[in-house]
């Protein structure tokens, strides 16, 4: 087994050797990242001297680098909450109703896909600065709804197919009231879908930076934090930020990973 | 028997729909509204006009942002797709199925990373200070410190990082639903392995590439963050002059204005791909 791996491997070193040469492309600046996230000294640049803690300490022990970590959660909660939920609706209405111009309204509702966020970012700035609307966290939020809920409806539209629509159909001919059926078969039908719309809203809510940074102003998300952090010029607390952010983007993707592809596995 | 009803369906798609009117469509209208405007003497005034846009295409410095953009953006495109074809294509018929995913997740890991981060941390490696000038001092190559940040091949490099992550998970999504019947098939007519690729595999698998070269496109052209961190002042992308306008003049007709050009040319790029952005629903 062993031996028989080892033929195919020098038979495919060529590839192997490419597949190698663009993962450490791929993986060096990251790999930079946390390496100097641990140095001992002033600036994360080589030579590499410790490892040391005290950047991580720093920033645990910096109010706003903390306020503004709970900040990007709470608003990535509830954006993503907030898309999934109206997606859902959408989806359902599009997909169990007849609706006098559906193909528009679908159009309408992915639209947002086309535009890039500076743009829509853009766009609610001059709208909340002519309706006289404070910039807050809750503009961003109202921001990440705009982007995401485009992403949840089209997951969750593509799969309600006739298979749930039967199944529902049997639950009503039983006498299950509406708000049971959706309740009770819809939902748990979907969940899969579901799941996925909220962690792919949540990652990108949770990483969304010019939307953010074009709409609030004295709470900030981390992502615009961070960017301030950058005026500093190269600075190992930005490295033990950025360290810690890619440890909950990889924690979540591997949730993810287990929670909505585990599922399909075992059905 | 399959009724959809009739009554209702608004209850359900009205929330979602108003929502987007109301902070997507709306603003937009705005925004297009805004463009037409003028600042003048740190006022705006409300006198309808094309001279915004009329200054767009005539100041050299504007029109520039927009071509320093769709160069910046096409560079990055092709070395995204040569580099990650051959990857998505090893993933896919080359590693075996055990394996394949992990392979695949590990690949575009760095994808996950916050993107302002991601940027930063090639900061770390090009800076005068940082990873590769001090390799190259070391190995002798040069004996005072370079500065590869800070450039337009800076901004391409960030990009291409980025972007061949990307590319590398379409063009596999698309390489792996190819039927190797077809394959088989071609080898069973007596065609080499490399004549298989060209006539085969490669064909199939345009649609994977032009999609992911599509958002790359898209994303490259409205991205702020990368110039903004790896480019140097000497010369901006459109979405760094916009923020300009912004920031520093609080100009936002003129923003408004470029804004809208910079929709104009993703909606173009949008038609001419449009052939292979059909979405499939189940």
């Amino acid at each position: 087994m062993v031996k028989q791996y080892l033929v195919s491997m020098w038979k495919n070193a060529p590839a192997v050797f490419y597949v190698l040469l663009v993962y450490v492309f791929i993986f060096l600046p990251v790999a930079v990242l946390v390496l100097f996230s641990f140095q001992d000294a002033l600036l994360p640049i080589p030579p590499f001297q410790g490892p040391s803690l005290r950047w991580y300490e720093a920033i645990f022990t910096d109010f706003r680098i903390m306020d503004a970590l709970g900040n990007s959660l709470m608003v990535a909660v509830v954006s993503a909450a907030l898309s999934c939920f109206l997606g859902f609706l959408a989806a359902y209405g599009l997909a169990r109703y007849t609706i006098r111009g559906s193909g528009v309204v679908q159009w309408l509702l992915v639209a947002p896909l086309s535009v890039s966020y500076l743009i829509i970012g853009m766009g609610l700035l001059i709208t909340f600065k002519t309706m006289a609307i404070p910039k807050s966290l809750l503009a961003v939020i109202i921001g990440h709804v705009v982007i995401n809920l485009p992403l949840a409806f089209a997951i969750i539209y593509s799969q309600m197919g006739e298979h749930q629509a039967n199944i529902e159909r049997a639950a009503r001919d039983l006498g299950a009231a509406e708000w049971q059926v959706l309740v009770l078969i819809t939902l748990p039908l979907l969940w899969p879908a579901l799941l996925a719309s909220f962690f792919l809203s949540f990652t990108l809510s949770w990483d969304e930076f010019i939307i953010a940074l074009l709409v609030s102003r004295f709470d900030v998300t981390l992502p615009v934090e961070i960017w301030s952090l950058l005026r500093s010029g190269l600075n190992p607390k930005t490295n033990a930020v950025g360290s810690v952010v890619f440890i909950v983007s990889i924690v979540l993707v591997f949730v993810m990973e287990i929670v909505v592809f585990g599922r399909r596995k075992s059905k | 028997m399959r009724a959809k009803r009739k009554l209702g369906g608004w209850g359900f798609v009205g929330p979602g729909l108003l929502w987007t009117i109301a902070f997507f469509a709306v603003p937009l209208l705005i925004m297009a509204a805004y463009s037409l405007f003028q600042r003048i003497g740190g006022r705006i005034v409300t006198d309808l006009s094309l001279s915004n846009y009329l200054a767009f295409f005539t100041k050299p410095h504007h029109l520039n942002a927009l071509i320093n953009s769709l160069e910046v953006t096409l560079i990055t495109t092709i070395i995204s797709i040569i580099l990650a074809y051959p990857l998505a294509y090893i993933l896919a018929f080359r590693v075996p199925p055990r394996w394949q995913r992990i392979a695949l997740m590990m690949a575009i890991l760095p994808f996950w990373t916050s993107y302002v981060v991601r940027s930063y941390s090639w900061l770390l490696v090009l800076s005068s200070n940082g990873v590769i000038s001090n390799i190259v001092q070391w190995l002798g190559v040069v004996d005072s410190p370079i500065s590869l940040a800070n450039s337009r091949a800076a901004i391409v490099l960030g990009f291409v990082h980025f972007f061949t992550m990307l590319l590398t998970l379409t063009i596999f999504a698309n390489l792996v639903q190819i039927s190797p019947n077809y394959k088989k098939a071609a080898a069973d007519l007596g065609a080499s392995r490399l004549q298989t690729f060209w006539r085969i595999t490669l064909p199939l698998s345009i649609p994977g590439v032009m999609v992911g070269a599509f958002l790359t496109i898209v994303l490259a052209l409205g991205d702020y963050i990368t110039p903004q961190i790896l480019g140097g002042f000497r010369e901006v992308l459109l979405p760094q002059a916009i923020m300009l306008q912004i920031q520093r003049q609080a100009n936002f007709p003129m923003a408004s204005a470029m804004s809208l050009v910079l929709m104009v040319v993703i909606s173009i790029i949008f038609l001419l791909f449009s052939r292979w952005l059909k979405i499939e629903r189940m």
